[in-house]
């Protein structure tokens, strides 16, 4: 159940200068956190919306989620300059998570692009099998999250646009790679929409089930305001559903791009 | 002794004086889990229209200085399956509610109005002032004339009372609420959200796909309070004041100016809570001040 609830910041550790790493205590809703599940939080009296921040790692025991987040506004400035000890405001968990279940046995394949590897790295995190990541970053400075995706994955591919950094070049391309030479379950996917589309596209021509995870401006976060719409394919021809409420999470072939 | 919190609203008894306003608070399911609904003064749901409504693309939301700006245009599942799926998941809350109605013609807010009447809601507000749809909406709160054929055309039909939602987006809202009342309103809602625009910087586009939309939340609260106490001056029938009330003081300030009921809507996106903290502040502040009733608000205020 979606709760409305103080956090502590336990631990803050900077990953570049534009990208933070939050430990943030939680008491008992750490147990309803699950991979493509998100938080929202509230940047300051001065900021009416809250900003969705999706989780990338909990610990039940400990009563914290970890959540990772990049300098995109105001909001997030705002965020960024919070110290260890301050309280935030936070509404969660929000939305549907990754299905993580029931890949017959297959490797699963996880397409992760910039911010949105966080939920990626979760959703492989709590996958077992010998689960392949492909990773893409703008260029070496945004790389993140590697030494902890080499743990918990078989294979892990880390892009960049520029090549400053592992492979030179676009994550769909690394994928199409990928799938050419191996056989995979499932493809989970969450990134800038050009990557999800192109992935999304992928899963279709060789088969396979793909689940994305979307992104859209949001208001109320619990899917009263109807704003955070995203077009997906109904029986009836398209029609919107919510990110907050029906999301962030959909199956890919529904998803019109 | 705690004040005494209810007010009777065109014949409907509201236990406080707190809705939540259309369009912010869906169907109600959602806030359900946050608390329960039977709290409330009465829920006004999100628009409907007599037919299911797929709204706008998206971006529908941008965020202003202490406020938003959203151009749903009306996404609802349609006056029939409001009536069939929604309304019985109300009904089980003793609290009112409120219709919030739409149409692009004349004979279609007849025919909700006539339809609506026959289902358990308490009352009726038409929403003639919706600035994020092409046909209809604001485009029948904006003229006096139209508005009073819209009205007592809907009028004949409402066999609940009929509250009319006015829109900020004209020159003298007086005008309009005269027009409303004439046509046999039984009461008025104000303000519906202003006309607003923002503009992403480094793509140069519009933030919202609509390119336009709805200013609502805290930085429209001034303008709402001035038309509130205008629109009080100008008609005899009891008013719903809302716009960027987010706290008991805001509401006070609202009643002061002339408001009967209060609704609570866009702040409910940084506090789910906020209608209950609304009521809670309202109560609060008649014990301070030692009054007996929260009727003694309603355009209490000392002119200069
Ligand atoms: C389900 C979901 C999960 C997300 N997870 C993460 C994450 O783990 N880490 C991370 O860094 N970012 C994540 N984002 C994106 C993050 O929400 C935005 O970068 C952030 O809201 C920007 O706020 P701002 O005030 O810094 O930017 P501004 O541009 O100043 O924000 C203005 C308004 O637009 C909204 N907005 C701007 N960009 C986005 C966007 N891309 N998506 C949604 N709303 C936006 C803001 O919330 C705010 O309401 C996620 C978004 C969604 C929808
Ligand atoms: C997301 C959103 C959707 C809305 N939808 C409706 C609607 O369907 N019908 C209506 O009459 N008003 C609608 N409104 C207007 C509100 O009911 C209210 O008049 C306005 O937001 C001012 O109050 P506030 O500042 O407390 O939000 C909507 C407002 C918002 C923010």
């Amino acid at each position: 159940m979606i709760k409305d609830f103080s956090a502590q910041i336990k631990k803050i550790s900077a990953l570049s200068d534009t990208t933070f790493d939050f430990e943030l205590f939680v008491g008992e809703t750490a147990k309803e956190a699950a991979p493509g599940r998100f938080v929202s939080i509230s940047c300051g009296d001065q900021r009416i919306l809250r900003r969705p921040i999706s989780i990338c790692d909990a610990s039940p025991s400990e009563g914290t989620i970890r959540i990772i987040f990049e300098i995109r506004g105001e909001g997030t400035k705002w965020l960024s300059e919070q110290k260890v000890g301050g309280i935030l405001k936070v509404l969660g968990p929000v939305g549907n998570g990754f299905k993580l279940g029931g890949l017959c046995d297959l490797p699963a394949l996880f397409v992760a692009g910039g911010i949105g590897t966080p939920p990626i790295y979760y959703a492989a995190k709590n996958t077992p099998g010998k689960n392949d990541l492909v990773a893409g970053f703008r260029n070496k400075s945004a790389v993140i999250l590697e030494e902890d995706m080499l743990h918990i994955a078989n294979a892990v591919m880390v892009c960049t646009d520029d090549g400053s950094y592992g492979i030179h070049g676009l994550v769909t391309t690394e994928v199409e790679k990928l799938l050419l030479k191996q056989q995979y379950g499932a493809i989970f996917a969450c990134g800038p929409r050009a990557m999800l589309k192109a992935t999304a596209e992928l899963a279709e021509q060789y088969h396979i089930p793909c689940q994305v995870s979307l992104e859209e401006r949001m208001g109320c976060s619990v899917g009263a305001c109807l704003v955070c719409a995203c077009a997906i394919k109904g029986k009836d021809g398209m029609e919107y559903k919510h990110v907050c409420k029906d999301g962030p999470v959909f199956d890919a072939k529904d998803v019109q791009f | 002794m705690k004040p005494t919190m209810n007010v009777e609203f065109c014949g409907v008894e509201f236990k406080n004086p707190v809705l939540t306003a259309s369009g912010t608070f869906g169907f109600g399911r959602e806030y359900s889990s946050f608390y329960d609904l039977s709290e409330l003064g009465g829920i006004c749901i999100k628009g409907i229209t007599p037919k299911k409504r797929i709204g706008n693309p998206p971006p529908r939301i941008a965020e202003t200085p202490m406020g938003i700006l959203n151009s749903v245009g009306l996404q609802n599942p349609g006056i029939d399956a409001f009536i069939s799926e929604e309304l019985p998941f109300l009904k089980q809350f003793d609290t009112r509610v409120i219709a919030n109605i739409s149409g692009n013609t004349v004979s279609e807010y007849c025919e909700m109005a006539e339809k609506i009447s026959d289902s358990q809601v308490d009352l009726i507000e038409m929403n003639i002032s919706c600035p994020n749809v092409k046909a209809g909406g604001m485009a029948f709160g904006t003229s006096s004339s139209m508005v009073f054929d819209v009205v007592s055309e809907t009028k004949k039909y409402a066999k609940k009372p009929l509250v009319v939602k006015l829109s900020p987006n004209v020159t003298d809202i007086t005008e309009i609420a005269v027009a409303a009342e004439n046509a046999g309103a039984s009461g008025l809602s104000l303000i519906n959200t202003i006309l607003g625009m923002r503009i992403d910087i480094k793509t140069k586009r519009p933030i919202l796909h609509q390119n336009t939309g709805g200013l609502s939340g805290p930085a429209v609260l001034p303008i709402a309070i001035r038309m509130v106490y205008q629109v009080k001056k100008a008609v005899k029938i009891p008013l719903i004041g809302m716009g960027g009330i987010s706290c008991g003081n805001d509401a006070v300030e609202m009643m002061l100016a002339g408001a009967s009921l209060v609704s609570v809507g866009t702040a409910c996106f940084s506090n789910p809570m906020a209608p209950i903290e609304v009521r809670d502040g309202i109560q609060k502040y008649l014990e301070d001040c030692k009054r007996s009733s929260v009727h003694d608000l309603c355009g209490g205020l000392i002119e200069y």
